[in-house]
C-alpha cells in the first residue's frame, strides 16, 4: 500500500515537472533563470576573488619552499666546507702530535727543542690555515716541578703570568709556534678550559675542543683544541688509567673560528644575501655562539640549521643560517592574482551583460511574437470580415439590384428613369467591387487552391474576347488574340483562374482604350532567338511591294498601326516568332519529341493596348490594391483598382510572374508567365474528346488568301484559319491578290485557286482601285466556275452604308465582324461556303445568355433531386438554355438512369438527399464507370479512371458554397458546383469547363 | 378595369411582397425562366411549391402530435421545406425553416411547435399573396394585355 501511495506520488510529481517544462516551452534556460542573473554575478566575482586569493598563496607557498631549499643547500655547503677544513688542520695537529711523541720523548736526547719546533711549525703552517698556532706542554707532576724548572730555567707560570701556585699537575708550554710564543711557560692547567681540555684529551686519546672564549691576543671568538701526547705505546684498547700514566704532555691549538668561518665565507658566492651563525651546543640549554652576531637583524621565520661535526663527540657543533632580508613580497604572484581576478570580472560582467541583452532580446522577441501573432490573427479576422461581411452585403444588393430592375420595368419620366439607370449602374459596380474584395480576400487568406485539370488555351481566349467585342466593337477598337503553334493545344492547370486574369487584363486595356487596339498575344516564355534568314522573307510574298506600300502610310507595324509602348510585340519580333514557327512546322515531329520531354511548359502571355497608358509616377503601384493611377481614373473609367492586385495574386499563385510597360499617352503593355502542366499524350487523345473545341473539319486543306496591309493582323487572321486547318497566303493589297489570282497564283506560292479572300476592311478602303480590283476578281472567277473563291470581308465596326458598299463592291458572301474567333469564322466560312446550314452570323450570337444557349444547346442533362419544386425550377433553368433536361427524384432513380450506356452530357446532382445523398451516388457512378472503362480498356494498358471514355461531368447543387463541402465534391469524385438558386453567370462558369460553345448552327 | 391600371396594381403589389421580405430575387429569376415555351412556369412551379408544402406541414403536425418525436425526420422534412421555399424564393417561409431546423436538431418541442405554427402562418400568407397575384396577372392576360416584367 505504502509502495503503491509512493508510486502515485512520484507519478503525480513528474507529471507537474511535466507541466511545468509544458508552460516554459519557449523559454531558454537563461529567461527562466532571470531573476538569478544578479546573483549569479555576484557569486561568480566570490568564487572569482577566492580563486585568485587561493593562486596567490599557492605562488606564494611555492617561492617560500624553494627559498628555503635555496637557503638550506646554501648552509648545508658551507657547514661541509667548514667541516672539511676543520678536519683537516686537526689531521694536521694529530701529525704534529705524534711527530713530538716520536722525537721529543722516544729519541734521547730529545732531537726538538723549542727552536726547532718554532721553524717546523711556522714551516707547516701552511697546513693549518685555520689555526693561529700550536704549541706543546709537558705534564708536569708536582715533584718534578722543581726539577723541571731547574732545567728550562723559569717557572711555571698561571695565565695571569704569575707563578703558578702548588698544584698536582701542570702542564706548562715548552714549545711553541712563534705566532703563539707569549704562552711558553703558562701552565695550560691554569685556564680553566684548558684543564678540562687536557684532562679530557688524555683520557680518550682523542683531539678534544673546548668551548668558544676569547682568545689571548687576537681577542677573536676561538676554541683551543688539545691533543695528548703519549710517552710510551700503549696497549691496544688502553683502559683510561693507562692513558693518563702514559700521558707525556699535550699539543694544543687554539682556532680563530671568527676568522676562518669569515674566510670561508668569504670565497663563496651569496655571501651577502645569508646571515650565517655558528654555535657550540654541548649544552643544549644554553647555546654558546663561536661565530656571528646574537642579536642580527635577519629573517627570522626562516631559518636551516646544519649539524657540524668537528671530530670530538664530546662537543657538538650547528650553523645556522637566514636570510638577511625578509622574503621580500611577491609582486609575480601578486600581479597575477589580481589580473587572474580582474580578467574573471570581465568576463563575469560580459557574460552579465550578454545574458542581460539575451533576456532583453527574448522579451522583445515574444513581444514581437505576440505582437506577429495579433496581427496575423487581425489580417484574418480582417479577411474573413471582409467575406462575410462581402457575402452578407451581397444578399441586400441583390434585393436592391432586383428592385431597381423591377423600377426600371414600371413607367418612370426620363429623369426617373436616369436616376434608376445610375442607381443600377452604381449598384452593378458595387457588387462587382464586393466579388473582387472577396476573391482578394479568399487569396490573401490562402484559401484559393488552384486546380489542375486539361484545358484548352485557345478557346478560353476566344472565349474571353468574345466577352469583351461588344464593348470593342462598340469604341472602334480592334481586340485580336494570337497564340504561337508552339504552345501546345491542351494544357494542365487552372482554366478559371487563368480565364480571370485574362479577362481582367483585356477588361483593363478595354476600359482605357479608346483607339487602336488590345492584341493578347500567347507564346513559349523560352523565346527562341530571332531568326534571320530567307524563311521570314517567304512568308511574306512580295516582301518589297509591302515595303513600298506601307512606307508611304509611315505607320507603326502594330496590329491596328497605333503605336505600342512596348515594342517587343511589333512585327518586327511577332514576325521572326512566325517564321520560326514555318521552320519549326517543317520539322514538327523533331519539335513534338522534344516539347514531350519536359513535364511543363511555361507560357508567356502579354496583353498589349494602346489606351491612355499608365502615368509614370503610378507605374509603382500598380499592383498595389486599391491604387489606382489617380483619384480621377476612377472618376472617369470606374473600377475598383483590385483588379490587377488579384491578378498578380494569381499569377504569383500560378508560378509565374507579371510585369508592364506602359507610356502615356500611348499605351501598356502587361506580359506575364505561366507555369502549366503539359497533357501525357495518352490523356490527350482522351480528354480532347470531351474538352476540347469542336472545331470542322471540314476546311481542312482549303486556300485562303488574306489581304491585309498590317503583318500583326494578317498573322492573327492566318493564326484563325490555321486552326481550321486552313492553308493561308498572304496579299498586301487587293491588287496584288488580284494579280496573283489572275496569273493562276503563281506568285503566291501556290499552285491552284484560292478557295477564299478575307479582305481587311482597311486594305479594301484604303486601295482606290478596291472595286475595281474585286471586279477584275470576280471576272476571273467567272472564268473558272467551280474554284470562284468567296469573298469575305473582315472588320472591326462597320456603318450600314460601308456595309452596302461592300455589297455592292462584291463581298456579297458575308462579313466577318472581328474580334475573330476560330468558331465564330468556322460558322461563318460554313455559312458561305454552304457547307453548314444556313444562319445569319448577327451580333446578338455573341451576347452572354446565348453563349450560355450555346453552351448547354442540345445536351441531354440530368437533374437530380428530392425536393420537387427545386428539381422543376433546375429542369427549367436549363430547358431554358435549349438543354434536353430529365429528372431523377432520388440518388437511386439517378443511379438507374446512369447504368452504362447512356446518352447524359451531364448530371446536376443535390447533395442533401435522403436514403442516398449526392456524394454517395456519385461515388457509385464514378464506380461504375471506372468498371466499364476498365472493362473497355482491358487490353491496353491506359486506362486511368480519370482518362478513361466514360467520365459524366456531375455537378453539385449546394445552397451553401462553404469552401469545405467543394473540397469534398472534388473528393467524391465531382466535377465542381453550382450554387442552388442558378444564376446565369454562375452556371455558366461551371459549364463552360464541360463544354465548348457549339459554333456550328445545330439548333 | 383599366389595363395599364391593373398592370401597375400587379406591379405595385408585386413590389410590395418584395418589400415585406415574402419574396426575394429568387423569385425574380423563376420568373426571368418563364417564356413562351414555358407560359405557365411560375404557376406551375408553385403550385408544386403549394402541393408540396401542404404535404410537408402536414405531416410536421403529425409528428409533433406523437408520443416518440422523430426529430430527425423531422429535420429532414424541415429541410425539404426550405429547399422549396428557397427555390420559389419564399424568403420568409425559408428564413423560419432555418430557426425551425435549429429547434430540430436542439429537439426542442415547444420551440418546433412555435415555429411550425410560425411556419404555417407565413405559409397561409405567401400562398394567398401569390394566389391573389396569379390571379391579377390572369386578369391582365385576359383583358388582352402582357405582363409587365
Amino acid at each position: 500500500m505504502g509502495l503503491k501511495l509512493q508510486q502515485s506520488y512520484h507519478h503525480s510529481v513528474t507529471l507537474k515537472v511535466n507541466e511545468q517544462m509544458g508552460t516554459k516551452r519557449g523559454y531558454t534556460f537563461i529567461q527562466a533563470n532571470r531573476a538569478w542573473l544578479p546573483k549569479f554575478l555576484l557569486l561568480w566575482v566570490m568564487v572569482m576573488a577566492f580563486l585568485s586569493t587561493w593562486i596567490y598563496k599557492k605562488m606564494d607557498a611555492d617561492n617560500k619552499v624553494r627559498r628555503k631549499e635555496v637557503l638550506s643547500s646554501m648552509c648545508d655547503q658551507r657547514a661541509r666546507m667548514l667541516q672539511d677544513q676543520f678536519s683537516v688542520s686537526v689531521n694536521h695537529v694529530h701529525a704534529l702530535a705524534i711527530l713530538v711523541s716520536t722525537f721529543h720523548y722516544y729519541k734521547d736526547p730529545s732531537a726538538i727543542d723549542q727552536e726547532t719546533f718554532a721553524e717546523y711549525t711556522a714551516r707547516t703552517a701552511f697546513e693549518r690555515p685555520l689555526l693561529s698556532g700550536v704549541a706543546y706542554a709537558e705534564r708536569v707532576v708536582h715533584s718534578e716541578r722543581e726539577k723541571f724548572e731547574r732545567q728550562h730555567g723559569w717557572t711555571i707560570k698561571t695565565m695571569k703570568r704569575e707563578p703558578s701556585p702548588i698544584r698536582d699537575e701542570y702542564a706548562p708550554v715548552i714549545f711553541s709556534q712563534e705566532t703563539v710564543s707569549y704562552i711558553e711557560s703558562l701552565d695550560m692547567m691554569s685556564g680553566e678550559e684548558d684543564r678540562e681540555n687536557i684532562l679530557r684529551a688524555r683520557a680518550t686519546g682523542k683531539a678534544v675542543l673546548t668551548s668558544p672564549f676569547r682568545l689571548l691576543g687576537s681577542h677573536h671568538l676561538g676554541v683551543v683544541l688539545t691533543f695528548p701526547v703519549y710517552k710510551s705505546k700503549l696497549p691496544p684498547s688502553p683502559t683510561e688509567q693507562e692513558r693518563i700514566e702514559a700521558t707525556a704532555g699535550y699539543l694544543g691549538g687554539a682556532f680563530d673560528v671568527e676568522s676562518l668561518v669569515e674566510n670561508l665565507l668569504g670565497q663563496l658566492a651569496g655571501n651577502q644575501a645569508i646571515l650565517v651563525n655558528v654555535y657550540d651546543i654541548t649544552n643544549s640549554s644554553d647555546h654558546l655562539i663561536m661565530y656571528g652576531h646574537q642579536n642580527q637583524d635577519g629573517d627570522l621565520a626562516l631559518l636551516h640549521e646544519s649539524k657540524l661535526d668537528f671530530g670530538d663527540p664530546f662537543r657538538k657543533h650547528q650553523m645556522i643560517c637566514r636570510y638577511h632580508q625578509k622574503a621580500p613580497t611577491s609582486w609575480t604572484a601578486l600581479t597575477t592574482a589580481f589580473l587572474f581576478f580582474v580578467i574573471c570580472l570581465l568576463v563575469g560582467y560580459i557574460l552579465y551583460g550578454a545574458a542581460i541583452h539575451i533576456v532583453k532580446v527574448e522579451d522583445d522577441f515574444h513581444e514581437m511574437e505576440e505582437l506577429k501573432v495579433r496581427a496575423e490573427a487581425a489580417d484574418v479576422a480582417k479577411s474573413q470580415f471582409l467575406a462575410t461581411v462581402s457575402h452578407e452585403i451581397r444578399t441586400p444588393m441583390n434585393g436592391i439590384l432586383g428592385m431597381l430592375a423591377l423600377l426600371l420595368d414600371t413607367d418612370l419620366s426620363s429623369t426617373q428613369r436616369d436616376y434608376a439607370q445610375t442607381a443600377q449602374v452604381c449598384g452593378k459596380a458595387l457588387i462587382t467591387l464586393i466579388n473582387e474584395v472577396l476573391d482578394r480576400a479568399k487569396i490573401e487568406a490562402g484559401k484559393l487552391e488552384l486546380e489542375t485539370v486539361p484545358f484548352d488555351l485557345r478557346s478560353i481566349l476566344d472565349d474571353v474576347l468574345s466577352l469583351f467585342s461588344e464593348k470593342s466593337r462598340n469604341k472602334g477598337v480592334e481586340l485580336a488574340v494570337f497564340v504561337s503553334d508552339k504552345v501546345p493545344e491542351m494544357v494542365m492547370g487552372d482554366p478559371g483562374r487563368f480565364r480571370q486574369i485574362i479577362t481582367n487584363l483585356v477588361g483593363n486595356s478595354v476600359k482605357f482604350t479608346e483607339r487602336g487596339h488590345i492584341f493578347v498575344k500567347v507564346h513559349l516564355a523560352e523565346n527562341p532567338k530571332p531568326m534571320e534568314g530567307p524563311k521570314a522573307e517567304t512568308c511574306l510574298n512580295g516582301g518589297s511591294d509591302e515595303d513600298a506600300l506601307v512606307s508611304g502610310a509611315r505607320q507603326f507595324k502594330t496590329l491596328s498601326g497605333y503605336e505600342a509602348a512596348d515594342e517587343r510585340n511589333s512585327w518586327d519580333s511577332l514576325k521572326h516568332l512566325v517564321a520560326d514557327e514555318e521552320l519549326r512546322y517543317d520539322a514538327s515531329v523533331k519539335m513534338k519529341a522534344a516539347d514531350e520531354a519536359s513535364q511543363s511548359v511555361t507560357l508567356m502571355v502579354s496583353v498589349e493596348d494602346t489606351g491612355i497608358g499608365i502615368p509614370l509616377i503610378a507605374q509603382d503601384r500598380v499592383f498595389m490594391p486599391f491604387m489606382q493611377a489617380d483619384s480621377s481614373t476612377s472618376r472617369n473609367y470606374g473600377g475598383t483598382g483590385i483588379g490587377l492586385s488579384i491578378t498578380k495574386c494569381l499569377v504569383e499563385l500560378m508560378g509565374g510572374h507579371i510585369s508592364f510597360i506602359s507610356r502615356p499617352q500611348v499605351g501598356s503593355t502587361f506580359s506575364f508567365t505561366t507555369v502549366f502542366g503539359r497533357c501525357k499524350r495518352a490523356s490527350f487523345s482522351d480528354t480532347k474528346k470531351p474538352n476540347a473545341e469542336d472545331l470542322p473539319s471540314g476546311f481542312r486543306g482549303l486556300k485562303a488568301v488574306v489581304v491585309d496591309g498590317k503583318p500583326v493582323r494578317a498573322a492573327v487572321t492566318r493564326y484563325h484559319l490555321k486552326r481550321l486547318g486552313m492553308l493561308v497566303e498572304f496579299a498586301n493589297s487587293v491588287k496584288i491578290a488580284a494579280s496573283a489570282c489572275g496569273k493562276n497564283g503563281s506568285s503566291c506560292g501556290s499552285k491552284t485557286q484560292p478557295d477564299i479572300v478575307l479582305v481587311e476592311k482597311d486594305s479594301w478602303l484604303s486601295g482606290e482601285d478596291g472595286g475595281l480590283s474585286l471586279r477584275t476578281l470576280d471576272r476571273q472567277q467567272n472564268g473558272h466556275v467551280l474554284k470562284s473563291p468567296k469573298m469575305i470581308l473582315l472588320a472591326t465596326n462597320i456603318t450600314n452604308a460601308e456595309l452596302e458598299k461592300a455589297k455592292a463592291a462584291g463581298f456579297a458572301d458575308t462579313t466577318i465582324m472581328k474580334p475573330l474567333r476560330a468558331s465564330m469564322v468556322a460558322a461563318c466560312l460554313q455559312q458561305v461556303l454552304g457547307t453548314g446550314k444556313k444562319r445569319q452570323p448577327g451580333r446578338g450570337m455573341l451576347n452572354g445568355s446565348s453563349v450560355l444557349g450555346s453552351l448547354l444547346c442540345g445536351k441531354k442533362i440530368l437533374v437530380v433531386d428530392d425536393n420537387m419544386v427545386n428539381r422543376r425550377v433546375a429542369a427549367g433553368a436549363l430547358k431554358k438554355f435549349g438543354a434536353a433536361v430529365e429528372c431523377a427524384e432520388s440518388g437511386k432513380a439517378a443511379l438507374k438512369l446512369l447504368q452504362l450506356p447512356h446518352s447524359f452530357d451531364a448530371c446536376f446532382m443535390d447533395i442533401q438527399m435522403p436514403e442516398m445523398d449526392g456524394f454517395e451516388a456519385t461515388r457509385r457512378i464514378r464506380m461504375m464507370e471506372s468498371q466499364a472503362n476498365e472493362q473497355m480498356n482491358g487490353g491496353t494498358e491506359e486506362g486511368s479512371i480519370r482518362t478513361g471514355e466514360w467520365h459524366i461531368p456531375i455537378l453539385a447543387m449546394t445552397a451553401d458554397v462553404i469552401h469545405a463541402t467543394y473540397d469534398e465534391c472534388l473528393k467524391c469524385g465531382m466535377d465542381g458546383y453550382v450554387s442552388k438558386p442558378f444564376e446565369e453567370e454562375n452556371l455558366y462558369l461551371a459549364v463552360a469547363k464541360f463544354f465548348k460553345t457549339k459554333p456550328i448552327s445545330d439548333s | 378595369m383599366d389595363l395599364v391600371q391593373l398592370q401597375r396594381q400587379l406591379v405595385d403589389y408585386r413590389t410590395s411582397l418584395y418589400h415585406e421580405g415574402f419574396l426575394d430575387e429568387q423569385f425574380t429569376q423563376l420568373q426571368s425562366l418563364q417564356d413562351e415555351n414555358n407560359p405557365d412556369f411560375v404557376v406551375e412551379v408553385v403550385s408544386l411549391f403549394f402541393e408540396d408544402s401542404e404535404r410537408l406541414l402536414n405531416e410536421l403536425s403529425k409528428a409533433l402530435e406523437q408520443q416518440v418525436i422523430d426529430f430527425k425526420r423531422m429535420d429532414a422534412q424541415v429541410h425539404q421545406l426550405k429547399g422549396s421555399s428557397s427555390s420559389i424564393g419564399a424568403h420568409r417561409v425559408q428564413k423560419l425553416c432555418i430557426v425551425f431546423r435549429n429547434y430540430c436538431e436542439a429537439q426542442n418541442v415547444e420551440g418546433c411547435l412555435k415555429c411550425l405554427q410560425q411556419v404555417k402562418h407565413e405559409y397561409g400568407i405567401i400562398k394567398t399573396k401569390l394566389e391573389s397575384m396569379f390571379q391579377l396577372e390572369q386578369q391582365i392576360l385576359n383583358a388582352g394585355g402582357s405582363i409587365p416584367v
